[in-house]
């Protein structure tokens, strides 16, 4: 056993322009062990683990490895200091068409070459199997990465992280995209490299795999540190607690609405991806919750109820008729309305106007003869709307790029208001929008529901859901976890069974 | 994690970046007015009557072609067989007529007929196998140039032409459809698909869809646009047009030669570049092309008049093509 090398980073702050995402946050940990990183979503994780692997260089505050100031602002720096990162999206860190070997060794080829013109492939590929055998992973050096899968790509970024002197290893959300097995097979690796004396940075928003792997856990809150204890000393339910802290004060609000009957109901939904066995329903009237943590499925949920991804198996049922949602064309035309969580690459056109965003749903209300658009039409819906929104605009004519993202926002939801479904799904409508522009939202969606349309509210946003709700269902792996009542529950429960409790 | 993106800056920041707007806009338009002023002082039967229908006559295959070409970038496809699809319909309504004595209708109907096949062929490979579009497209323009040449044995097209039995053609090519090359009808026929193009892309509800789905493809599908349908639309569109410029093309010459839409590619996609900026519309647009199509016909025209050689004439067009694509894609930086 080598003498174990103690990580610290004191009062590390750092700001993006308009946010503080990092506020004087303390984090240690030590080689030979793995430490567990967790907090809510937005507690700034990946950005400290950005700051400690170089990605970010304008932070303040010291980084000490064993006692010794280092200076980390480069990914260099890091990989120097023996600091290596792999980030949840594998496929943007390896090159598809170029060999397994090759993506391990790809840091020597590139950087260690020195005046040397020639590869040696022979001694490559040795070293590449050398590090996998270590591994004890069974892919051949000479495999294609794109033959590979996810999890294996995984493996080949570890190896890649190991193929140089690697004292820390960070493992960002590495599970989210695994199955179960695979799970088992990566926490396999993470304890053989525990064993050789690396330290393990795991940020997850699993629970229960936290207290599987660790032996420290660090919570951060709204980005802050908040405490370290050891997983032997402590239990998910206080994790919990230190995750939520006190609970945010907003207005949300509450009209008194009748519940009608049942619009959409969904039977045993498949998709070819993470979505199984998804069942709900909702009532004219009513909003009901979609509440997870990010990679839960909650946006492949939303999609695959609008038509917008492959359902395998599953039944739809509009007013009690069971209907075949093609595609989104189709989901309009039955009445569904979807705001999309990537509001700029799936809700908005940047470059056109205000005007041309909003009829963008809904134009063949203002066409008729012969498919012309009746632009004077046009005109007056917008600036009604604009109106009825609230939507800061120099004009109907202004390009939407130009507006902030709360006001950007509106302009997604306002299309929809336009066509007049009945059905809406929200995914995550809160994502990157100002306090001022929530508050909107949030009245805009109260008063969807008390004209008596149905509503589906996606986020992971615990306290929003709990606010503006009438049920919710909570998801875990693409899977109902648990149906409550909001009325009946609390942030700590919903927590709990987005965590994977049970 | 929260990283605030943070609000463009709307505000003309400087002196130098508004005269740079200024040259985007009207940058295209006032080098065809110094174009036209340089050449007339050199030549001044440049601005003669007879030269400008002259000009006109000659840019209206290029322009009829480039608003194909126009239609699939609205959809953010290119296609590039439209060069091709010209070659295959001139000699479909050449050989309607002088090998089949065909009357004027059909043999139109044959070569726009012939050149759907070619869009469906180029909307199925995209759409449903989901080849990019340059790709297919390219790989579309070399089976239809191989299929033009093979149907025509790889012959020039005429009347009287000797058959492969050894006998003349007896068909003739009716002195109604020779028409249609001839001024004013070919300077008609351009200006008429120019506006009807200008109209279909701008004021109605299929052109704004195809806009929408230019500019961002899935937030189109999300708003319940049939997207594939409008792409296939765009190439069926595309192919219709270089169908009536195979056809013009046709009328003009009265022969199909061999490969005779080639030449016309580059000079219609560079048409169709230029207009992305005309005016400041920073998407491709009819008008746009129209004066792009200018642009090009009066630098040939007046290089010609300054007896540049032909063999130079590229040179010229493929810089005024960097130079439009410089302004367009620079801005987006």
């Amino acid at each position: 056993m080598c003498v174990t090398i103690l990580l610290e980073m004191k009062n590390i702050s750092i700001e993006f322009p308009g946010v503080k995402a990092l506020n004087e946050v303390y984090f240690s940990t030590n080689t030979g062990m793995t430490h567990a990183l967790i907090g809510a979503n937005g507690a700034g994780k990946s950005t400290l683990m950005k700051v400690l692997s170089g990605a970010y260089g304008h932070y303040t505050g010291e980084i000490y490895i064993d006692g010794k100031k280092v200076d980390i602002r480069t990914p260099k720096d890091a990989q120097e200091n023996g600091i290596q990162i792999v980030y949840q999206e594998v496929d943007t860190a390896l090159i598809p068409y170029l060999t397994v070997g090759e993506n391990i060794m790809l840091n020597e080829t590139v950087n260690d070459m020195g005046k040397r013109q020639f590869v040696k492939w022979n001694k490559i590929h040795k070293k590449a199997t050398e590090i996998l055998t270590r591994m004890n992973v069974n892919i051949s050096s000479k495999t294609l990465v794109s033959e590979l899968t996810l999890a294996q790509k995984q493996m080949v970024l570890i190896a890649r992280s190991i193929s140089k002197q690697c004292k820390f290893l960070i493992l960002d959300e590495p599970t989210a995209p695994l199955s179960h097995s695979e799970t088992t097979e990566l926490f396999r690796i993470v304890r053989e490299l525990v064993k050789e004396d690396v330290g393990i940075i795991f940020i997850s928003h699993r629970l229960p795999e936290l207290f599987e792997i660790c032996e420290e856990i660090t919570v951060m809150k709204n980005g802050e540190f908040v405490i370290k204890e050891t997983i032997a000393d402590t239990n998910q339910n206080r994790i919990v607690e230190y995750m939520l802290g006190e609970k945010l004060e907003e207005q949300f609000p509450k009209y008194h609405v009748e519940i009608g009957e049942t619009v959409l109901s969904v039977e045993g939904l498949h998709d070819i991806g993470l979505v199984k066995n998804f069942s709900m329903h909702v009532n004219e009237g009513e909003i009901v919750g979609i509440a997870g943590l990010v990679g839960a499925g909650k946006t492949e949920i939303c999609k695959a109820l609008f038509g917008a991804s492959k359902v395998t198996k599953g039944d739809i049922k509009i007013k009690g008729k069971s209907v075949k949602i093609k595609d989104p064309s189709d989901a309009v035309r039955k009445g569904i309305a979807l705001v999309p969580e990537e509001r700029r690459k799936e809700g908005i056109l940047v470059q056109e106007s205000v005007s041309t965003n909003l009829t963008s749903a809904s134009l063949s209300k203002f066409s008729k003869f012969l498919s012309f658009v009746n632009t004077k039409e046009e005109k007056k819906i917008s600036i009604e709307m604009i109106k009825d929104l609230g939507i800061k605009t120099p004009s109907e004519e202004a390009k939407v790029q130009n507006l902030s993202g709360g006001n950007q926002q509106k302009v997604a939801i306002g299309k929809w208001l336009i066509s007049d479904a009945e059905v809406y799904i929200f995914d995550e409508p809160t994502k990157g929008v100002d306090v001022g522009a929530k508050k909107d939202i949030f009245e805009l969606i109260s008063g969807l529901a008390k004209r008596g349309k149905s509503i589906i509210y996606a986020s992971c946003e615990l306290s929003e859901i709990l606010g503006i709700t009438d049920r919710v269902y909570v998801v875990y792996d693409g899977e109902v976890a648990k149906e409550l009542e909001t009325k009946a529950t609390n942030e700590e429960e919903l927590l709990f069974y987005s965590t994977g409790g049970k | 994690m929260n990283t605030a993106n943070p609000v463009p800056n709307t505000k003309p920041a400087k002196k130098g970046f508004e005269l740079f707007e200024f040259l985007y806009k009207y940058g295209t338009i006032i080098t065809i007015f110094v174009l036209i002023a340089i050449f007339a002082i050199a030549n001044p039967s440049f601005i003669q009557g007879s030269n400008i229908v002259n000009i006109l006559r000659s840019i209206s295959i290029v322009t009829i072609i480039a608003i194909g070409i126009t239609i699939s970038l609205s959809v953010d496809g290119f296609d590039l067989s439209v060069g091709s699809t010209v070659s295959l319909s001139n000699a479909v309504v050449v050989s309607m007529f002088v090998w089949f004595s065909q009357n004027i209708f059909i043999a139109i109907l044959a070569a726009i007929g012939a050149a759907l096949l070619v869009g469906a062929f180029n909307s199925f490979m995209i759409v449903k196998v989901k080849i990019p579009d340059m790709l297919m497209t390219l790989a579309t323009m070399f089976i239809i140039q191989g299929i033009a040449l093979t149907y025509t044995k790889g012959a020039t097209v005429s009347q009287n032409m000797i058959m492969p039995d050894g006998s003349f053609s007896t068909g003739v090519i009716p002195p109604f459809f020779a028409k249609i090359g001839q001024v004013p009808w070919i300077i008609i026929i351009m200006v008429v698909v120019v506006a009807l193009v200008h109209i279909f892309l701008n004021y109605t509800k299929h052109g704004r869809y195809m806009y929408v789905i230019g500019g961002n493809k899935e937030a189109a599908r999300l708003s319940g646009i049939p997207v594939n349908k409008y792409k296939v639309l765009a190439y069926l569109l595309s192919a219709t047009f270089a169908a009536i410029g195979g056809i013009v093309l046709a009328s003009r010459v009265m022969t199909a030669e061999i490969n005779s839409g080639a030449p016309y590619l580059m000079d219609a996609v560079a048409a169709a570049f230029i207009g992305l900026s005309v005016l400041g519309a920073g998407k491709p647009n009819a008008f746009g092309t129209f004066v792009g199509a200018v642009l090009i016909g009066i630098l040939s025209n007046g290089l010609v008049m300054m007896s540049v050689p032909y063999y130079a004439m590229d040179i010229v067009k493929g810089t005024v093509l960097a130079l439009a694509l410089a302004l367009t894609y620079y801005r987006q930086k």
